[in-house]
């Protein structure tokens, strides 16, 4: 018996020692980063010389700051449309590509995976020759087809439109994929059943396909909605936040407060408001998770 | 019946033809663009292929924007942050798999819990702890933040799960410790799913973009995205280096997907429906 623990024993140094460099980066790069962020939130530190205790002013100034409401609620509304809509387009082709009858159905797939590959700045460049107010292509057809010109980047609407045209397209790929794996587990009785039934083709969708996909489609909604939330790189390159600050988002918000403006303090508040609300979704995206792996 | 089910074919096939399209016309604009000579680029009425074919974007980018250094700078990041994170989630993925102790589990909640928190929350505290360790402007800065990447070793963690622990104890009885067996038995036998992570490694490090922002700040040590975003971000946009540049970053992606498609999309159905 006592053998038997001392085997566990080496064997429990062992797991240390397999998992110890990844836990010293996590402690290192995430740990530490959190912890001198939530303190540089009550401080008014400038990246430099500056860095007094302030107590909770910088949350104050936050809640007082007409510009963060209106980027946060740019970031809500950008969020509450590319992800619903997102999730549509991702659905409706997997469900239209899941048709083996369909002609070069395997190459539309890779078709609209492959600019998930593309870099975040990629998506930006892509997006913004194409609607290049004077020289992009989407301008030239509309003035072809008798239509003004759009002011893409310079009417806010419009931008805001680009941000969510460049995010969907970017983003469907990896998403029709994990509907196409859900699909494919559905039970194709099922399907036959109702057809006897006399269910039509919106029924079955309706009680079937879509109740079927409920996992699924809980976890591609989490997922979309963190990396909506988290993003930059790409709206940075589209439109650099603008006209104005119309489609300025959290992350670059936050980056500009910080790197430009030097005010590391606040900046590091409005972090931890947005770590906040990224920390909910994915504790409730860990549940579901932890659910449906013990089912 | 029959009549109408191949009507049904037809019109499907016509509306994936139509995603198909628009989901690529993007890309292909893009690379047809590149071919133009400047003053093409912004003539109306646009073609899609281009009247003369040119390659003056491509020669600028090798003379004005230093695009080998770049390259260069992207690909050593990308090969040995690629070794280190393989390494690192082989070994932390199997001892995730394998064993089962109170610590390791609560270990593994708290990364399976902040794996969803990107670094872009928190940039400037990160950029704080790269500067106290020395990283600022060195390669290993865009690097060592990025290898001990959760999603890499939940990939192993899940495939490790799937190799019967009953392997593990008959090396147990043979006497070989667990580092051996690590090392002789399981590690050969994940080989396929290291070569997934290798793929999606590389994709992530050549894309990457925050470490780097944050790491880099001397041009000769900027990677092909920073380089990407410097172009892009210019008060004139210099378009016919930018359009070549873009097209010149993609390819080697291109190039692995074309090889490895079936795989890289078939994992990316797998990590999304765990079975």
């Amino acid at each position: 018996m006592s053998k038997k623990k001392n085997t566990l024993d080496r064997n429990q140094g062992w797991a240390l020692l397999f998992c110890a460099p990844n836990i010293i980066f996590f402690l290192i790069f995430f740990v530490w980063p959190a912890v001198i962020g939530l303190y540089y939130s009550f401080t008014n530190y400038d990246g430099w010389r500056n860095m007094d205790f302030v107590g909770l002013e910088n949350y104050i100034g936050l809640f007082h700051d007409s510009q963060f409401y209106s980027v946060f609620l740019n970031t809500v509304l950008y969020v509450v449309v590319s992800v619903p809509l997102g999730m549509i387009v991702s659905l409706f082709l997997a469900l239209l590509l899941n048709d083996e009858k369909i002609k070069g159905n395997a190459v539309t797939r890779v078709l609209v995976y492959w600019p998930t590959l593309l870099s975040t700045i990629m998506v930006g460049v892509t997006w913004k020759w194409i609607f290049g107010e004077s020289f992009g292509v989407a301008n030239y057809v509309l003035t072809s087809m008798g239509l003004g010109k759009v002011g893409w980047f310079s009417t806010p609407t419009a931008a805001f439109w680009t941000t969510i045209i460049a995010t969907v397209w970017s983003g469907c790929g990896v998403n029709m994929l994990i509907y196409l794996g859900g699909i494919k587990q559905i039970p194709a009785d099922l399907y036959e059943a109702a057809t006897i039934d006399g269910a039509n083709a919106w029924q079955r969708f309706r009680n079937i396909t879509l109740p079927s996909l409920k996992p699924v489609t809980f976890m591609i909604l989490l997922t979309s909605m963190i990396n909506a939330f988290k993003v930059f790189a790409m709206v940075q390159t589209l439109t650099n936040g603008g006209p104005g600050t119309a489609t300025t988002y959290m992350i670059q918000y936050i980056y500009q407060i910080g790197f430009t403006r030097n005010r590391h303090g606040y900046a590091s508040a409005a972090s931890m408001i947005l770590f906040v609300v990224l920390l909910i979704i994915s504790f409730v995206q860990t549940r579901m998770n932890a659910k449906s792996e013990e089912a | 019946m029959n009549v109408t089910k191949k009507s049904t074919v037809l019109v499907k096939t016509v509306v994936s033809l139509v995603f198909a399209l628009i989901w690529v016309f993007p890309v292909v604009w893009l690379v047809l663009s590149s071919f133009k000579p400047g003053d093409e680029l912004f003539t109306f009425p646009l073609t899609l292929f281009p009247k003369n074919f040119s390659i003056a974007g491509y020669a600028k980018t090798f003379e004005s924007y230093n695009i080998v250094l770049s390259t260069f700078n992207t690909a050593f990041i990308t090969f040995f942050a690629t070794i280190i994170t393989l390494i690192m989630s082989c070994m932390c993925g199997f001892a995730l798999a394998k064993y089962h102790y109170k610590w390791l589990s609560v270990f593994f909640m708290c990364m399976l819990a902040t794996t969803m928190l990107p670094t872009e929350v928190i940039m400037s505290p990160s950029f704080k702890v790269i500067l106290s360790l020395g990283l600022y402007n060195s390669l290993w800065g865009a690097i060592i933040p990025t290898v001990g990447t959760m999603t890499g070793v939940f990939l192993m963690r899940q495939f490790f799960i799937s190799i019967p622990d009953e392997l593990l104890e008959a090396a147990r009885i043979d006497g070989a410790n667990e580092g051996r067996s690590f090392v002789q038995i399981m590690v050969p036998l994940c080989r396929s799913q290291i070569a997934i992570l290798a793929i999606f490694s590389f994709r992530w490090r050549w894309n990457d973009y925050i470490w780097p922002l944050l790491a880099l700040t001397n041009p000769d040590k900027y990677t092909m995205q920073l380089q990407l975003r410097t172009l892009s971000g210019a008060e004139a946009v210099d378009w016919s280096a930018l359009l070549a540049f873009s097209v010149i970053t993609m390819i080697p992606v291109l190039i692995i997907f074309i090889i490895f498609n079936r795989q890289i999309m078939s994992s990316e159905v797998s990590s999304g429906v765990k079975g």
